[in-house]
């Protein structure tokens, strides 16, 4: 049976590989982890293998720790006062990212993300893409060149943007601002990428042209994506890891969460009838 | 009949609508008030002030005004004829008309030359206090909102910063006098009244700073992180560029009042009078930093309470006052300019 049929995947039309995979490489293993905001705990015991060059997909209802659990893998959670990991690790490629000799900075170089409200600097689309690079000291103007086109063309968006390069990159309309984001995040060159509901604020044109740029992104990164919408999940992601209160549910092959989930509430929310 | 022409959407007299009618009186009226006063005191200003800067032949401004230091002014009868000359004009005149040299005359001390050794020094004092209170101002509000683990300590920071801006000007000026003047042992100089008054208007620069600061949105911060960008990385490159407008704005606005104090000063830096403009006479460049300056409202403070009074010292006060008036106004200006400059640049 084909997923593509039964999840009516309407806007892309492209095929998808869902086919149940084998189990890839661990990337990023999440070892029981418990996440606290001061007093208030907000993952309970999370337990997760991320595999490489694979799209991962976080589902759940509002407020059950999607974007929490998501901001450790970067370390963004730091920038919060009063937040910790209170037991388990994190790993990517066997580091414990949480680990004092880790330099966050290193982290977040190869642990890229993408924000749920585009944000792209008010400076030119050029000096958007070069913003990384620049940090890293890279200053070279044929070398940055060479970079904004590869990660424009990368983001889908070379052609769109290509005369204007030296103009804002506000200027730009909701969907292409969140595809100079993510091109932004790959011009860096990280291994994995984090997007945080990445077209909940797009029109539907948008999103499909976000979820295509997923498809070919794929290849190359590690994707983690957060999404309010199943059928997103469904089509764009290979693994997906349903959420519920601070807790894993479920975690398995996008095809098994959606076609056979194991639990009865994996059920109940893909189905609609919560959350 | 009156039903008949009546409609229902006809106003009806009520009490509401009295008050509403009483409250807008009470608020124009106010606000013409306050307008008759500010026109009162800039017109008597400029009025009486630009028979002084203003001359009636070309090139119709008074030079000698702007460029000259002040002078004693000579009153006297010279065959027949009523004359006022300056201090030296007078004595060249003597020289020139031997018959002249014992005419009876009567001396106006400063109302005569210019201000201009006034206006150098009130520019200097204005620059060299932005620059330290933009340093330590913008520095301190980094750290406090950017840096600093909010929390008790960080409130009552905050709440010190904010009244010291409600300390009266006269306390500044003795707290200068006793640290920088005294135990530093900086003597009444430039660089005394530069801190005096850098202290004076840090209140301002960083609560400026801080608002400016938090006005700019946290998505950028995040995004700028998440590229591996340090802190300081994203603060001087995608923060502090944005809050610059508002920063200067306000802080430039709070210079031109504070420069306008003459009590922080006339412990600290203020001289009634010098011969020597600051760049003349210097052995070593720390000269510079260590001698007093006239500065515009001392001097018009000088010459509104310091000498006998009459028309012609009323003539510098005015004058004097309005040239000060006319650099705060560019001041002001200047700011707004630059603001709408840099926001243009960074628009989000
Ligand atoms: N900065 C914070 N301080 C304290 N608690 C927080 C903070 N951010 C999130 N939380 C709490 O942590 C829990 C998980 O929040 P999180 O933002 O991860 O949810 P989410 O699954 O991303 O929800 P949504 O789908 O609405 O984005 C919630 O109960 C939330 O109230
Ligand atoms: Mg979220």
């Amino acid at each position: 049976m084909d997923i593509k049929t039964s999840f009516n995947s309407s806007s892309s039309g492209r095929s998808i590989p869902v086919t149940s995979s084998p189990v890839g490489p661990t990337l990023i293993d999440i070892d029981h982890v418990d996440f606290y905001y001061g007093a208030s705990q907000a993952l309970h015991d999370i337990n997760l293998k991320i595999e490489e060059k694979k799209v991962t997909a976080f589902i759940g209802p509002s407020g059950c720790g999607k974007s929490t659990l998501l901001r450790c893998l970067n370390r963004m959670n730091d920038l919060i006062d009063g937040t910790r990991v209170a037991k388990g690790q994190i790993k990517i490629r066997g580091i414990n990212i949480y680990d004092p000799s880790v330099d966050v900075i290193e982290l977040r170089k190869r642990v890229g993300m993408v924000f749920q409200k585009s944000n792209p600097f008010p400076k030119s689309i050029y000096e958007n893409i070069t913003y990384g690079l620049r940090l890293q000291g890279r200053s070279n103007k044929s070398d940055l060149d060479a970079v904004v086109e590869k990660s424009l063309r990368g983001a889908a968006l070379w052609d769109e943007v290509k005369d204007r390069l030296h103009t804002s990159g506000l200027g730009l309309s909701g969907g292409q601002q969140q595809r100079l984001c993510i091109a932004r995040a790959i011009a860096v060159e990280p291994e994995v990428i984090l997007m945080d509901e990445p077209c909940s604020a797009l029109d539907p044109i948008a999103t499909v042209k976000v979820e295509e740029l997923i498809q070919e992104l794929r290849t190359k990164f590690t994707i983690v994506i957060v999404t309010h919408n199943m059928q997103q999940a469904a089509r764009c992601s290979d693994k997906t890891a349903f959420f519920y209160m601070g807790k894993l549910i479920e975690f398995a092959d996008t095809r098994a969460i959606f076609m056979n989930p194991a639990n009865a509430q994996t059920e109940a929310y893909v189905s609609g009838r919560f959350g | 009949m009156s039903a008949l022409n009546r409609h229902i959407l006809q106003s009806q007299p009520s009490a509401a609508r009295r008050w509403e009618a009483a409250a807008v009186w009470l608020f124009r009226s106010a606000t013409y008030v306050i307008l008759l006063c500010g026109a009162l005191v800039f017109g008597t200003i400029v009025f009486k002030g630009s028979k002084t800067v203003f001359t009636t032949t070309a090139p119709f401004i008074n030079v000698a005004f702007f460029t000259e230091a002040p002078e004693s002014l000579y009153v006297f009868e010279y065959q027949g004829q009523k004359r006022e000359m300056g201090d030296r004009e007078f004595r060249a005149f003597k020289a020139q008309h031997p018959d002249a040299s014992n005419v009876k005359s009567e001396s106006y001390v400063y109302s005569a030359g210019g201000i201009f050794p006034c206006i150098v020094g009130t520019v200097l004092l204005v620059l060299g206090s932005m620059f330290i209170a933009l340093t330590l101002g913008v520095s301190a509000a980094v750290y406090l909102s950017e840096y600093a683990t909010q929390g008790r300590v960080v409130t009552a920071i905050r709440l010190a910063i904010l009244n010291l801006a409600g300390v009266p000007s006269i306390v500044f000026g003795l707290f200068g006098l006793g640290l920088f003047v005294i135990y530093l042992d900086w003597n009444v100089s430039l660089i005394a009244g530069w801190f005096t008054l850098a202290l004076m208007v840090l209140p301002v620069v960083i609560t400026a700073s801080e608002e400016s600061l938090k006005s700019v949105p946290k998505g950028f911060r995040e995004g700028s992180l998440a590229l591996g960008a340090t802190k300081w990385q994203t603060i001087r490159k995608n923060v502090l560029p944005y809050a610059l407008p508002g920063i200067l704005t306000s802080s430039i606005l709070g210079i031109a009042r504070v420069a306008g104090e003459t009590a922080p000063i006339m412990f600290t830096a203020a001289y009634v009078v010098r011969d020597k403009l600051p760049w003349e006479g210097l052995t070593s460049v720390s000269d510079f930093f260590f001698q007093g300056v006239m500065a515009l409202p001392y001097h018009i403070y000088v010459v509104s309470s310091k000498i006998p009074q009459n028309e012609y010292t009323e003539r510098v006060q005015y004058g004097t006052a309005f040239v000060f008036l006319m650099i705060v106004a560019t001041i002001a200006t200047s700011s707004i300019l630059l603001r709408n400059k840099l926001r243009n640049r960074y628009k989000w």
